[in-house]
């Protein structure tokens, strides 16, 4: 191991210089043939019409064109959009109201809350959906049990949530957010208290009441996060597969109710086997969840330059 | 919204509020543990326990299925061999990113970045197809390869070893460590809470993973649990305590696992978003 110091700092300086370069190479190795390779392939395979991994025919942008005058994929384009605008309108409003209540210095036991409001994320979407699939079975299912004696009227005991096409995406949407409210509410909670108490303090000192105290504190303070957290809530409502497609037992539901585009997606690539038409669809989904990204970026920042 | 406007009765009214909306989320999970202990003519008489409790469902979980040991056993051992192999290499690009100087630093931050951007689901068939002619399908080496490195757990670690002052890496060169040990004997062990918190991300994310395992494994004695309950459903649909008892086991390492790394997971969680 002894070496004359020379030699041994010159090879010190050596392998400094090229240590990065392999501590990155697993990364960028793994990227380029799993990551970035089939990028460019799946742009490639979408004008294909495939049946399997052997057999390939050029076919143009037809696949496309199937997919704009398909009604099933435009169900799926529907029913996604559904719930990712639940997600966004109705979840993320709750989860910082639920943080904007738990973040009080007063509330008593705030960490068991908290980890009350987080627990059923640490169950996955396929357990929920295992769990909500029997949670709304007619007559027994605790939902209706619970639910029924507080609206005997609209809610009957044999309501049959999974069964009846109109009442599946409202299932679906529940417990979405059963699962993940208390998931962004950690979020929601960590902004607010890296939000300077001595601003709110400031604030009363100018009269300023609730709603002006959290347009003018509250809303700039958590705004970083609020868009970070808006934006993953949208890209991640718009992989919506296994709660919907365990919920309702390995199926899309009644008349396609509960059809997303992942799962028309997985339907057709690997049920079907049309690795072309899987390709084609995949894109039209990066390319959505890309220009919805955008927008809900470029529509924040606009907000932020209003404000200031 | 702040800690001195709330009257006493607001405040009262708040924390009732809180513990209510919180009785009401964890119910469905007392319900599931009751209906795990039910046998199954107590299952409809009573909503949650039933006085007598009956192991029935358990035991038939493992012998009906005869194969729930094995899913059991192979979500174990896909997820930890999966964090582990994450860990280290994502870890190992952290360190680069966040103490070296290097051609193309710039580039390698935008396209992970990137990465991040896009659905997975935009490469699935030609990953399918690459990975079957790489003879990887039907293999956990088809889930554990391309997943090998996480962009996220890159992005974590790059933020924490951020923090580690230069002249402690600067001391254990002089000391004559090579860049490697300085990565094994100070950069980790002072990455302890990212540690923790990247572990259980990484778990979770690999033991609750469904559509990628369910279009890569064929053969049944390679399913994960999520994959063998997606099958229960469809054999026993009408065995809720049986489908409830796998589910409740399905959740329980999972549970372990946040118990024991809670602290260091919230920390991981928001660290992205509140500083970067």
């Amino acid at each position: 191991m002894k070496k004359p110091a020379s030699e041994k700092s010159r090879s010190f300086r050596r392998q400094h210089k090229l240590a990065p370069y392999l501590f990155i190479s697993p990364f960028l190795i793994t990227f380029l043939v799993f990551g970035f390779y089939p990028i460019l392939q799946s742009l490639r395979l979408s004008l294909y019409a495939t049946n399997g991994p052997k057999s390939h025919v050029f076919v143009g942008l037809s696949n496309y064109q199937f997919l704009f005058g398909d009604a099933d994929f435009r169900t799926a384009v529907w029913n996604t959009l559904v719930y990712a605008f639940w997600s966004v309108f109705l979840q993320l409003p709750l989860a910082l109201g639920l943080a904007m209540l738990l973040s009080q210095k007063w509330i008593k036991a705030r960490g068991l809350l908290r980890m009350a409001f987080f627990s059923p994320n640490l169950m996955g979407q396929a357990f929920v959906a295992v769990l909500f699939g029997i949670l709304y079975v007619p007559q027994y299912g605790l939902v209706n049990r619970a639910l029924h004696p507080l609206l005997p009227r609209l809610v009957p005991l044999d309501t049959k949530w999974l069964q009846n096409p109109n009442l599946v995406m409202p299932a679906i949407v529940l417990a979405s957010l059963w699962m993940y409210v208390g998931f962004n509410m950690i979020y929601f909670l960590a902004a607010l208290q890296s939000v300077d108490q001595e601003l709110y303090e400031a604030a009363r000192v100018d009269g300023a009441n609730a709603w002006h105290q959290f347009r003018a504190v509250t809303v700039p303070g958590i705004k970083p996060v609020a868009v970070f957290v808006l934006v993953t809530a949208t890209i991640g409502s718009f992989q919506l597969y296994e709660l919907p497609y365990l919920m309702l037992n390995n199926s899309a539901g009644p008349k396609n109710a509960g059809l997303t585009i992942v799962m028309y997606l997985y339907q057709h690539g690997f049920v079907t086997g049309d690795l072309g038409l899987a390709s084609a669809i995949g894109w039209s989904l990066a390319l959505g969840v890309l220009v919805l990204s955008l927008f809900q970026l470029r529509m924040t920042g606009v907000y932020k330059g209003e404000a200031s | 919204m702040n800690p001195k406007t709330g009257s006493t009765i607001g405040r009262v009214a708040t924390q009732v509020l809180l513990i209510a909306l919180a009785a009401i989320v964890l119910t469905p999970l007392v319900w599931l543990i009751a209906a795990t202990t039910k046998g199954s003519n107590d299952q409809f008489h009573y909503t949650f326990f039933a006085p007598t409790v009956s192991v029935q469902n358990y035991v038939d979980l493992f012998q009906k299925t005869d194969v729930f040991q094995h899913n059991l056993l192979n979500s174990l051992f896909l997820a930890s061999t999966t964090v582990i192999v994450q860990l280290f290499f994502s870890s190992l690009a952290g360190f680069a990113l966040a103490k070296y100087e290097f051609k193309g630093k710039k580039l390698l931050t935008v396209l992970m970045l990137a990465t991040l951007m896009i659905p997975g689901q935009l490469t699935m068939a030609p990953l399918f197809e690459l990975l079957h002619r790489l003879g990887l399908v039907d293999s956990y080496l088809g889930l554990i390869i391309p997943g090998a490195v996480s962009v996220f757990g890159i992005f974590l670690f790059r933020q924490s070893i951020q923090a580690i002052p230069d002249e402690l890496l600067q001391a254990a060169r002089i000391d004559g460590c090579s860049e490697f040990q300085i990565y094994r004997d100070i950069v980790m062990p002072v990455s302890r809470p990212m540690i923790g918190a990247f572990c259980l991300i990484s778990f979770m994310g690999t033991w609750n993973s469904f559509l990628w395992p369910q279009i890569i494994l064929h053969n049944r004695d390679l399913f994960t649990l999520p994959i063998a309950l997606s099958q229960m459903i469809g054999l026993y649909n009408q065995e809720y305590g049986m489908l409830m008892a796998g589910t409740l086991i399905s959740v329980l390492p999972v549970v372990i696992l946040f118990l024991l790394l809670q602290k260091e997971f919230v920390a991981g969680l928001t660290a992205g978003a509140v500083k970067g």
